[in-house]
């Protein structure tokens, strides 16, 4: 046999045994093949892969596909990129309200408000209806344009009506009023201006209503200007405020609120604050942030203000004034820290009576407060209202005399308490026109409905102070068949051109100095992109001449304050809704109460006194509704039991019952502006006699976000201090709560330190926000900014009531209680007259996070940021992160918020217009998920994308979130708290140091604290104490 | 073999012969329904279309339809869930427990016991499962299934998950047991059923038992083997469950005592259940010798020793709040004893801690409508005792201005009375149509009639 097989060889390589060939040698193709590499070609895979995906992707285009509403530019604009916001400055006006504002648009649509921090007037600051007013916009109830007596009409016809019948009133030398509320801009004055030169018979009647036409003519009488002045409560160290709720409502708040926190911002290096009192008889926001507060009935409020005139008055040995007294309570304080800080003091007055804003003038004046805290030179123009003027007007309607009225963007028959009157009387007239946006009640009362702009999509300017300017422009084009007011007012004066050439050559002659460098368009571009131009030949804050009667004033006010020593009523305004123009906006009607937490309703405040001898009881937040009658109008009323409330007096807000306003806000609450009364010719928002109180068995709810009114003495949620004690000591009133373990009995530990968790690492960025209890004011801007920008829904009265609100940051409001700590169901009870804290609370953040743990889908997780993130795609909605959340910030979708019937007031969720607000960089959550603040994650990712391009780190001015920007107290702070720089780090006082192998940041801070440390969740959002200027010994009285 | 003295009490009273016992249990599956077991059916299926009715709802409006909110995230819910799952703790115990123990008067109860334990188990598992926000996906997300939503898993951190396990679990051995038990009993059936589809549908039941010694002997051990795994479960299922509550942060919940306090009372109120119901079929279906009272003494005893545990861990988590020095949990409990829901506070204490102690008179632990209208009462308070916890610990807890009030509307009623309906329906079906009790086992301490009469 021959053993030796016979063998063939493939190549030398096969019989040399080469290690290369054989690694080879079982392949199909031994030598290297150039395939799926990357030098191209496609490999097999390659191959299948794409057919596969080509067959699939043809047979499901071969699939009809749902049609959606999408259509791609034919020729992309240069500025719009899909997915990228472009931000425009204008400017917010709503009568007299004012705010530079800067809006951010996506693909065209306004989706965000945010404050101008150019604006030397608002300062970056904005208000709860500021930031609103993007979703009004949107509004459907608004007119897709003009109307002849409900019916629609051309653009042509109307002017051509119009013109017609305004030249036949001249030509009987008729005449004709244009009403107005308080009116900012300088170009629209001039378009009056040329629009009486053409009807001669024309009178422009400005009103407000919310009026300080009683300030205007005391300062007229006083100092010859009538106009109001500037107030710099930032440098006022003494505040003494007459009813006039500054951070709330009264004249510019938004402004006021920034310079008011100027003062209240105290850390190691400045531990001074001002101090701030208030007399009035509502608790309003403003009471609510003042270190002392004395309740007082509007019936004394002559006595209140002749009282401190006196005072100060023995003090300055000037003569005292007869009447007055001053036993109210902190009134001789008050007096004796105004004194101590003259010039750098201020008493305000929300009066609208000139006899007793004569007499604030003359206190001001005694404490040379002119010239320093308040300014003439740069007066403000917010309030130019003259009740007196509009009361004229209204008379002279109903006598005939007047032929043609037209309403500029203003609602008297709602809004003023003669409303019902004037529109009985319109008809009198041979022709009335208004330029209402939407069919309301004073556009139901005239014959031609000509509809303005919305601000958004206008051209206009505002001087809201003198030297003070601000454009506003177009951010969309129209959505409606609408006409700039101002042009309407142009077609029937006969004057040819737009608004917006009119506004620049009206800029080009009076704002532009020819001497300017870089001419004219320069200035104009240069002045619309920072949407302020302030000029700076203004002369230096001095002291007016001035010419105060204030005993013939006291004369006055002894004859007119004068109570029935019945209940009296005194009727406000809410941050939220003010005078009702906005009412029809949802987000306002939802925002909770600055300080009832109340929404969706006005109602009868009553202080606990009253409520208990009427027997008005409240029993799980059901309470006795009201007979209210007052000049023989009776009304059902629900009522809430307010702390803080003056004994004897009632409050109900104005700005609700709304009739003819939309869907939204259409028999909302109560109607009480019939209620105002008239004080020396003046609006007087108060009842002082004559009121009736009748309580009814029948129980009623109003919707409330907050029902348990105090904190139970829990140092773990408020930690708060006084300032003398804060001075001694910066850390009074923080709470460290130590563990000892069983593990080292002699060195106790805190909750933060005891964990199983093996803690987080934040390699790049550690995100951490930090809230200031001694800013915050409570106003709630944050809370509409937030809605805005995260797509928040708005849920409804019922489901307040079923306490389901969506807010993603709130603000807690606690009273105080006079009970001891071990006195539980006691301290469930505010005192009578209760020092006020507020707490915005939204996701902590925490690094523990109880949520994190329990969610058993992993549907929400840890950043590798310190952001605690919810995906909401992943969440089956079990709610044991909600239960598990000792802050309760976790909010779930009970129902489908959006496209739903049922929650048709959700106006942004609801309709393809209101859809148009909604953030697309934010998910709208579908029904059965949770969710919650995110630190408004969309934010940071865009901030760092941005820092990415330019090769750096991101720094403060990238990211800021919605709440932190729309502040207007600074409260809120947000930053990387891995970077030194940034103003959290610098604050809060930062240290590192390392265990664990992890690094652990500590705040050196002493007034920083987190909440709810006991529980060991080492949140990265940080509270600073409230501090109260107080004396000791009424801290807590 | 076991000797068992003749001068213990029997266990099958009235000198039932082993054919007496085929008779007596088969004559229900066999004879046409009885006119109270027509009408008991009518309502309970009642009850059932009314709550499959609100069921409809809330899967179709959201979870908004209940009464919960956004500081109660669970109520009635996850109270009925705890509480089907307490009740079905009884059968296996009864079955597995008392199997290792050989206490042979279990073999009257238990297979009543194990069914009412399969349905209970059913109906706890439902509200897991209606709770959820989207139960569309949820059903299958909260399973550790490999997926392609790239490495996404569930998160084994989270105490609902080992829910997920330890319900299912409990489930499958529960069933597994109770059938392995049925298969003898369902060749009873087949082989006396007359008519073609009665024994082609038990004969397939009965999975070809023929019998034999060798069926009986791997009958034996698989019992054992089962009773064996059943055992640890019946005190795991509520454990976990218990830790729901217990690795939480809320005060009122975040408690170590959780895991015995709750096994003790689950056993007491599954106990009682079985009471309730086992009172009523013995006296509907004439086995008042095969279920006696002495099996109802023996359960009494049990319900007083849980029924105490139960009570000194209620007091327990008075003495550690107060012991803790920590005010918030202080204030919870505080809160549960004169809060606005201090009436659920006092009908817990009353049904659960009170009552029972009456139990330990002879002439009310032996008296059969004394132990059945205790029974419903323990039932009514071991669902307020899971209402107390987790509604008053979480409707106010840490933030005072996130306190509220939870009230129920009619759909968290209906979803409740689905529950019941289907129980009540499950469990006649299974009357009519299943031995219920176990005639194998019970077969084994009749006497013989050489053991009689001695």
């Amino acid at each position: 046999m021959n053993k030796i097989k016979k063998r063939y060889w493939k190549g030398i390589e096969e019989f040399t045994n080469d290690p290369e060939f054989v690694k080879h040698a079982d392949k199909e193709f031994p030598e290297y093949l150039p395939v799926g590499n990357d030098e191209g070609g496609s490999s097999r895979r390659d191959f299948l892969k794409l057919m596969g995906f080509g067959v699939a992707a043809a047979s499901l285009a071969a699939c009809e596909a749902p049609v959606r509403k999408a259509i791609p530019y034919l020729n992309k604009p240069d500025t719009v990129d899909p997915g990228i916001p472009n931000y425009y400055a204008s400017t917010y006006l709503q009568g007299g309200d004012y705010c530079s504002i800067v809006v951010k648009t996506r693909e065209g649509r306004p989706i965000k408000i945010e404050g101008n921090k150019l604006s030397k007037v608002t300062m970056g600051g904005t208000s709860a209806e500021v930031q609103a007013s993007v979703l009004t916009l949107y509004d459907k109830e608004r007119l897709d344009g003009p109307r002849k007596e409900g019916n629609a009409i051309s653009w042509d016809d109307l002017d051509k009506e119009i013109t017609e019948q305004l030249v036949s009133v001249l030509s009987v030398g008729g005449q004709i009023r244009i009403i107005t509320n308080t009116m900012l801009s300088p170009a629209t004055l001039r378009i009056f201006e040329d629009f009486k030169e053409k009807y001669p018979g024309t009178n422009v009647v400005t009103y407000d209503p919310a009026s300080s036409a009683g300030m205007l003519q005391a300062n007229e009488a006083n100092f010859g200007m009538r106009v109001l002045p500037s107030y710099d409560f930032s440098n006022a160290m003494t505040i003494v405020s007459l009813s006039a709720d500054f951070l709330g409502t009264w004249i510019s708040p938004t402004e006021f609120t920034k310079l008011y926190n100027k003062t209240r911002k105290i850390n190691s290096k400045n531990n001074k604050m001002s101090r701030h009192y208030q007399f009035e008889s509502n608790l309003s926001l403003t009471g609510a942030n003042a270190d002392y507060r004395s309740p007082v009935k509007p019936s004394d409020e002559g006595d209140v203000v002749i009282g401190l005139y006196n005072l100060i008055a023995s003090k300055a040995g000037e003569s005292t004034i007869s009447g007055g007294k001053s036993d109210f309570r902190y009134l001789k304080k008050a007096a004796n820290d105004l004194w101590s800080n003259k010039v750098k003091s201020l008493v305000v007055s929300g009066s609208n009576d000139p006899a007793v804003q004569t007499i604030v003038n003359g206190i001001n004046s005694m404490l040379g407060n002119y010239g320093s805290t308040i300014s003439f030179n740069r007066h403000a123009n917010f309030r130019q209202g003259d009740d007196r003027a509009m009361n004229g007007f209204i008379d002279d309607v109903k006598g005939g005399k007047i032929d043609a009225v037209i309403f500029y963007n203003c609602n008297p028959v709602y809004n003023h308490p003669r409303g019902a009157e004037l529109s009985e009387a319109l008809k009198g007239a041979r022709i009335t026109v208004t330029t209402s946006d939407r069919m309301d009640e004073t556009a139901s009362s005239v014959t031609y409905v000509a509809p303005d702009h919305h601000f958004l999509e206008s051209w206009n300017d505002a001087e809201p102070k003198k030297g003070y300017f601000s454009l506003s422009q177009p951010t969309i084009s129209p959505l409606f068949n609408s006409r700039q007011a101002q042009e309407s007012f142009m077609a029937w004066a006969g004057n040819e051109g737009n608004y917006f050439n009119y506004l620049k050559e009206f800029w080009r002659i009076n704002m532009y100095k020819e001497s300017a460098a870089f001419g004219f368009q320069y200035f104009w571009d240069k002045s619309l992109q920072d949407g302020i131009y302030e000029s700076e030949n203004v002369e230096e804050n001095s002291e007016p001449p001035q010419n105060i009667d204030a005993q013939a004033a006291a004369a006055t006010v002894a004859q007119n304050y004068k109570g029935d020593n019945g209940l009296e009523l005194v009727l406000y305004y809410k941050v939220a809704i003010g005078d009702g123009t906005q009412a029809n906006n949802p987000w306002l009607q939802e925002m909770p109460d600055t300080i009832t937490k109340a929404v969706w309703d006005n109602y009868v405040t009553i202080s606990q006194s009253d409520a208990r001898e009427l027997g008005i009881t409240s029993e799980l937040g059901f309470t006795n509704m009201v007979n209210l009658t007052i000049d023989g109008r009776t009304a059902k009323l629900p009522v809430i039991i307010q702390p803080g409330q003056a004994k004897g007096t009632l409050g109900l807000a104005l700005g609700y019952g709304r009739t003819k306003a939309g869907k939204v806000a259409d028999g909302v609450g109560f109607d009480a502006t019939p209620w105002i009364k008239s004080l020396n010719d003046n609006a007087y928002y108060a009842v002082t006699s004559g009121v009736q109180l009748e309580v009814t068995g029948e129980m009623y709810q109003v919707a409330q976000t907050q029902t348990h009114e105090t904190f139970m003495g829990r140092d773990n949620v408020l930690q708060e201090a006084t300032l003398k004690e804060y001075q001694k000591n910066p850390s009074a009133g923080r709470w460290h709560p130590r563990i000892t373990t069983w593990m080292n009995e002699e060195k106790s530990l805190t909750p933060g330190e005891v964990t199983l968790w093996k803690g987080h690492k934040y390699p790049d960025h550690h995100w951490g926000l930090m809230i200031d209890l001694n800013s915050c004011t409570g106003c709630s801007a944050c809370t509409i900014a937030c809605q805005a920008e995260n797509n928040v829904p708005v849920v409804g009265r019922e489901e307040v009531v079923n306490r389901r609100e969506m807010h993603w940051i709130r603000i807690d409001r606690y009273y105080s209680s006079d009970a001891s700590l071990d006195n539980l169901s006691g301290l469930e009870v505010a005192s009578e007259n209760p020092e006020i804290t507020f707490q915005p609370l939204m996701c902590q953040h925490c690094n523990n996070a109880p949520c994190e743990t329990v969610c058993p889908v992993a549907a929400t997780t840890h950043s590798s940021e310190g952001l605690n993130m919810m995906t909401y795609n992943r969440c089956i909605g079990t709610r044991y992160c909600a239960n598990n959340c000792p802050y309760k910030v976790r909010r779930f979708n009970w129902f489908k918020y959006h496209d739903n019937k049922q929650f048709d007031k959700n106006l942004s969720m609801n309709n393809d217009l209101g859809k148009m607000v909604l953030n697309p960089d934010v998910t709208v959550r579908s029904r059965g998920v949770m969710e919650k603040c995110t630190l408004c994650v969309q934010r940071i990712q865009a901030g760092k994308l941005a820092a990415k391009i330019e090769h750096r780190t991101t720094t403060d001015d990238d990211i800021d979130t919605a709440c932190a920007s729309a502040c207007p107290a600074d409260a809120l702070v947000f930053g990387d708290m891995n970077n030194p720089e940034s103003n959290i780090s610098k604050m809060l006082k930062i240290k590192e140091y390392e265990g664990d192998g992890t690094i652990h940041k500590t705040m050196e801070e002493e007034r920083a604290f987190t909440m709810l440390e006991d529980v060991g969740t080492r949140p990265n959002v940080t509270y600073l104490t409230k501090i109260r200027n107080k004396d000791r010994e009424e801290s807590n009285a | 073999m076991e000797v068992v003295s003749s001068i213990r009490t029997p266990l099958v009273t009235g000198g039932k012969s082993v054919a007496d016992v085929s008779d007596d249990i088969c004559k229900q599956v066999e004879g046409a329904p009885s006119r109270s077991w027509l009408l008991a059916i009518t309502v309970s299926s009642a009850f059932l279309l009314v709550g499959l009715y609100a069921v409809l709802v809330l899967l179709w409006e959201g979870i908004g339809v209940w009464g919960l909110n956004k500081t109660v995230g669970w109520a009635w819910d996850i109270t009925n869930f705890v509480w089907w799952v307490g009740i079905g703790h009884a059968g296996t115990l009864i079955s597995a427990i008392l199997l290792l123990f050989r206490q042979k008067w279990r073999m009257g109860i238990n297979r009543a016991a194990e069914a009412m334990t399969i349905f209970a188990v059913i109906c706890a598992a439902m509200f897991p499962m209606f709770h959820m926000g989207r139960l569309w996906v949820g059903f299958y997300w909260a399973l550790p299934l490999p997926n392609t939503f790239g490495s996404l898993w569930v998160n084994f951190n989270s105490p609902l998950l080992w829910d997920v396990f330890a319900i299912s679990t409990y489930f499958a051995v529960s069933l597994l047991f109770w059938y392995i038990g049925l298969i003898p009993d369902f060749a009873t059936i087949r082989d006396r059923a007359k008519n073609q589809v009665s024994k082609a549908i038990y004969g397939a039941l009965s999975l070809g038992w023929m019998g034999g010694a060798k069926n009986w002997e791997r009958y034996e051990s698989v019992s054992l083997i089962l009773a064996g795994l059943a055992t640890p479960l019946v005190l795991s299922v509520h454990t976990i469950v218990s830790m729901d509550f217990a690795t939480s942060v809320i005060p009122g919940w975040h408690s170590t005592i959780f895991p015995p306090y709750f096994v003790s009372g689950a056993i007491f109120s599954g106990f009682a259940m079985v009471l309730t119901l086992l009172i009523v079929t013995r006296r509907v279906f004439h086995l008042e010798d095969y279920i006696t009272v002495h099996h109802i003494e023996l359960m009494n005893i049990i319900i007083i020793i849980t029924g105490s545990i139960v009570g000194v861990a209620y007091i327990t988590e008075f003495f550690i709040a107060w012991y803790s020095q920590v005010p918030a949990e202080q204030y919870a409990f505080i809160n549960r004893a004169t809060g606005p829901y201090w009436w659920a506070y006092w009908t817990m204490m009353t049904c659960n801690l009170l009552s029972p102690q009456l139990f330990w008179i002879k002439k009310i632990r032996t008296n059969i409508a004394a132990t059945l209208i205790m029974s419903i009462i323990i039932n009514i308070g071991m669902w307020f005792e899971r209402f107390v916890i987790i509604v008053t610990s979480l409707h106010r807890d840490y933030i005072p201005s996130s306190w509220v009030m939870f009230y129920p509307t009619r759909y968290d009623v209906g979803v409740f009375m689905f529950s019941f309906g289907f129980f009540f329906t499950a469990f006649l079906l299974f009357t009519k149509f299943f031995p219920v009790v176990n005639m194998a086992e019970v077969k084994s301490i009749i006497k013989g009639y050489s053991e009689k009469e001695k």
